[in-house]
């Protein structure tokens, strides 16, 4: 039995891992000695130590396998690591004004995200059955305890008991596929799984694991018909905490998806195909539909936060590098938007304290806060997919990948679907320029504002700024699977 | 007989007739110390089967920690166990359908479970025979699997934490022993004397 651990060198690949387990401890413990009540410090100091990490992954080019083939770090890896450290940051910055009046006041709830993120990096990472499972639980139980930290708010309760029980299913589901996986293969490694397949005639009790598996990730990434918990996890929760739901830990559980269709099941891909499609047309169809209705602006987040998730398997579906890519920037430019979103529902604040949670309260927000209401068009011009701001590239991008594949029903509904769904985001655009003014708000905090110029300058001025690097990028990490 | 085929119907016997005592005796504590009489003779049972890192954990975990948590929860809950209890003959053949039924199922997978032939050798970590299951354990945990074992304690961290930040209340006015406080307190501040007339009262 060899091990890993002879030299400190050998985890050069886990580095980043390695620096965000031990800092979280180390602040858990600082948190626990000196910081009862002043937990913005504490805040702070995590928000420093993700971006270290991040400094960690970008200037750490060693890639490979640790931990007898566990723990995978190639292109794709370190691109959706990425991905899912800077969402990680990004909402931490943005819960920082917003934790006192949303009762996140605890230092426990950076540590908790920090511990998440560490779960969400080991996913995308993850090359071995078990591993995904640890990493997959890692990541779930600290959303679950994050969901609920508001623990006099029902809502808040209601949400993480929500989240919890039906995680457990979910997780039940997975491991169960896992099971089978291993019983029907004798393997656990997602890159051997794929010899036992290609090896022999594929197995109907394989099928089955592989079906349970992607059911169970489904549920994570809440792909139709496993996204019932979605717009309740989502519209009771904390804001600042659906903030992190809807960007980092669904880039994590995509990346998952990602993996573990294209590396194990390569071979078969026409069976896990039609599965993928049916979920994409299923959730781009519902979310254009249900969302209609919903006055609740994290609700109607939650339907779009489905739509584009389904957007996102358009690509996957395709089967090919070129899909991957896809769903790659895809990933990039919905984390960005949802960003957006939600700096600027966290930027109104009302003269009571009492922050913006509906459609009606937007009303006129053009005349009170002109900067503002650009920044929201901006990103909801972006999430219906109008050139030229990044969200079209996003779509463009999935679809031509589908096309290229054949699957021209689904790039139809596709399309079809994104024009039902302009109706809601559009009526926020007409609610907040042609409505009139009813609340005022108070002035947003600086970060705040500074996260709303940035991200309403990267999707304005994607594609003459970030298009070529984060395609390149993208490329390049989608090239590391195939 | 040899003595690990007399050993084997020792513990079943009393592992199976303390089972029975769980669900028959009236004492609900009673109920739990059977329970642990069943833990601890399935211990032996798998000790015979020569799993003795199971039958150590069993004791350990399920004796040491689990039986005495629901020794506690059953003496602090005061449940009415005599009125759980009512009606449990007019059930009973209901039960006894589903056990039967429960039985004849698992008779049936037991009798035609087959392992693939090609599984046991694929595994990650084959079966040595020649080493003792719990040194087979140790040679793995901590360096094949480290880092799963590494990931499985981050998510008990997690789990704590959670548990502690979603129920520790922290009270403002609780009144804390301060020892220091207390033996620095002297003779004048802590008496008082009153002259009290007699037939008055204080």
């Amino acid at each position: 039995m060899t091990s890993d651990l002879t030299s400190f060198a050998a985890l050069a690949p886990a580095y980043p891992e390695l620096l965000l387990a031990v800092g979280a401890v180390v602040l858990l413990l600082a948190g626990v000695l000196f910081s009862r009540e002043r937990s913005t410090g504490l805040a702070l100091i995590s928000i420093v130590l993700l971006i270290a990490v991040i400094a960690v992954a970008l200037w750490q080019p060693a890639e490979g396998t640790l931990f007898n083939g566990g723990f995978i770090v190639d292109g794709f890896a370190r691109y959706m690591k990425l991905l899912v450290l800077g969402g990680s940051a990004v909402t931490l910055i943005l819960s920082t004004s917003a934790a006192k009046p949303f009762g996140l006041d605890k230092f426990e709830y950076s540590i908790l995200v920090l511990l998440a993120t560490l779960g969400m990096m080991v996913m995308v990472s993850a090359n071995d059955l078990m591993s995904l499972y640890v990493s997959l639980e890692l990541q779930s139980l600290a959303l679950y305890v994050v969901a609920a930290l508001k623990r006099d708010d029902s809502r808040a309760t209601e949400a993480g008991l929500k989240y919890f029980v039906l995680g457990a299913l979910a997780s039940g589901l997975l491991l169960y596929g896992a099971s089978l996986v291993y019983g029907f293969t004798g393997l656990t490694q997602l890159d051997q799984i794929v010899g036992a397949i290609a090896g022999e005639h594929r197995s109907i009790g394989l099928i089955f694991g592989m079906v349970f598996l992607l059911a169970g990730i489904a549920f994570k990434i809440s792909a139709v018909p496993f996204h019932m918990w979605t717009p309740d996890v989502y519209e009771g929760a904390p804001t600042p905490v659906t903030a992190f739901f809807s960007t980092a830990p669904k880039v994590a559980a995509m990346a998952l998806i990602i993996r573990v269709v294209t590396v194990s099941f390569g071979p078969i891909t026409h069976d896990w195909q039609q599965i993928v499609v049916f979920l994409s047309i299923a959730s781009m169809v519902l979310a254009a539909f249900a969302a209609i209705g919903q006055n609740n602006l994290k609700r109607l987040l939650a339907y779009s936060s489905i739509g584009h998730v389904g957007f996102a398997l358009v690509g996957l579906s395709a089967g090919t590098a070129v899909g991957v890519e896809g769903v790659a920037i895809y990933l990039a430019i919905y984390i960005t938007m949802n960003i957006g979103f939600f700096a600027v529902l966290l930027s109104l604040r009302t003269a009571d304290g009492a922050y913006v949670e509906t459609i009606p309260q937007l009303a006129g927000l053009a005349q009170k806060r002109p900067f503002v209401a650009a920044i929201m068009a901006v990103v909801m011009f972006s999430f219906i997919g109008l050139p030229p701001l990044a969200g079209f590239f996003a779509k463009w991008q999935v679809f031509l990948a589908a096309i290229d594949a054949h699957l021209f029903a689904l790039a139809i509904i596709g399309v079809l679907a994104s024009a039902v769904s302009a109706f809601y985001y559009l009526r926020i655009v007409k609610v907040m320029y042609f409505d009139e003014a009813t609340t005022e708000f108070e002035a947003a905090p600086a970060e705040l504002t500074a996260v709303m110029a940035v991200t309403g300058f990267l999707l304005v001025t994607y594609f003459v700024t970030v298009g070529a690097p984060l395609y390149n990028a993208a490329h390049a990490a989608a090239g590391s699977l195939f | 007989m040899t003595l690990a085929l007399f050993f084997f119907y020792v513990f079943s016997i009393i592992a199976v007739a303390s089972a029975l005592m769980v669900i028959a005796s009236r004492n609900p504590v009673h109920s739990v110390l059977f329970l642990i009489l069943v833990f601890v003779n399935a211990a032996g049972l798998f000790m015979l089967a020569g799993a003795e890192f199971l039958a150590l954990i069993l004791i350990v975990v399920y004796v040491g920690a689990v039986a005495v948590l629901f020794l506690f929860v059953t003496m602090m809950l005061d449940v009415d166990f005599a009125s759980l209890r009512q009606g449990m003959l007019q059930y009973a053949p209901v039960g006894v359908v589903v056990g039967v039924i429960l039985l004849l199922e698992l008779l049936l997978v037991g009798g035609s479970f087959v392992m693939a032939p090609q599984v046991s050798g694929a595994s990650a970590v084959p079966i040595d025979h020649a080493v003792d299951n719990t040194r087979a354990l140790g040679q793995v945990i901590y360096t094949r699997y480290v880092f799963l074992f590494q990931g499985a304690g981050a998510v008990l961290l997690v789990a704590m934490v959670g548990a502690i930040v979603l129920t520790l209340q922290h009270k403002a006015n609780v009144k804390r022993q301060n020892i220091a406080h207390q033996t620095q307190r002297t003779r004048a501040e802590a008496t008082e004397l009153v002259k009290v007339k007699s037939g008055q009262g204080v």
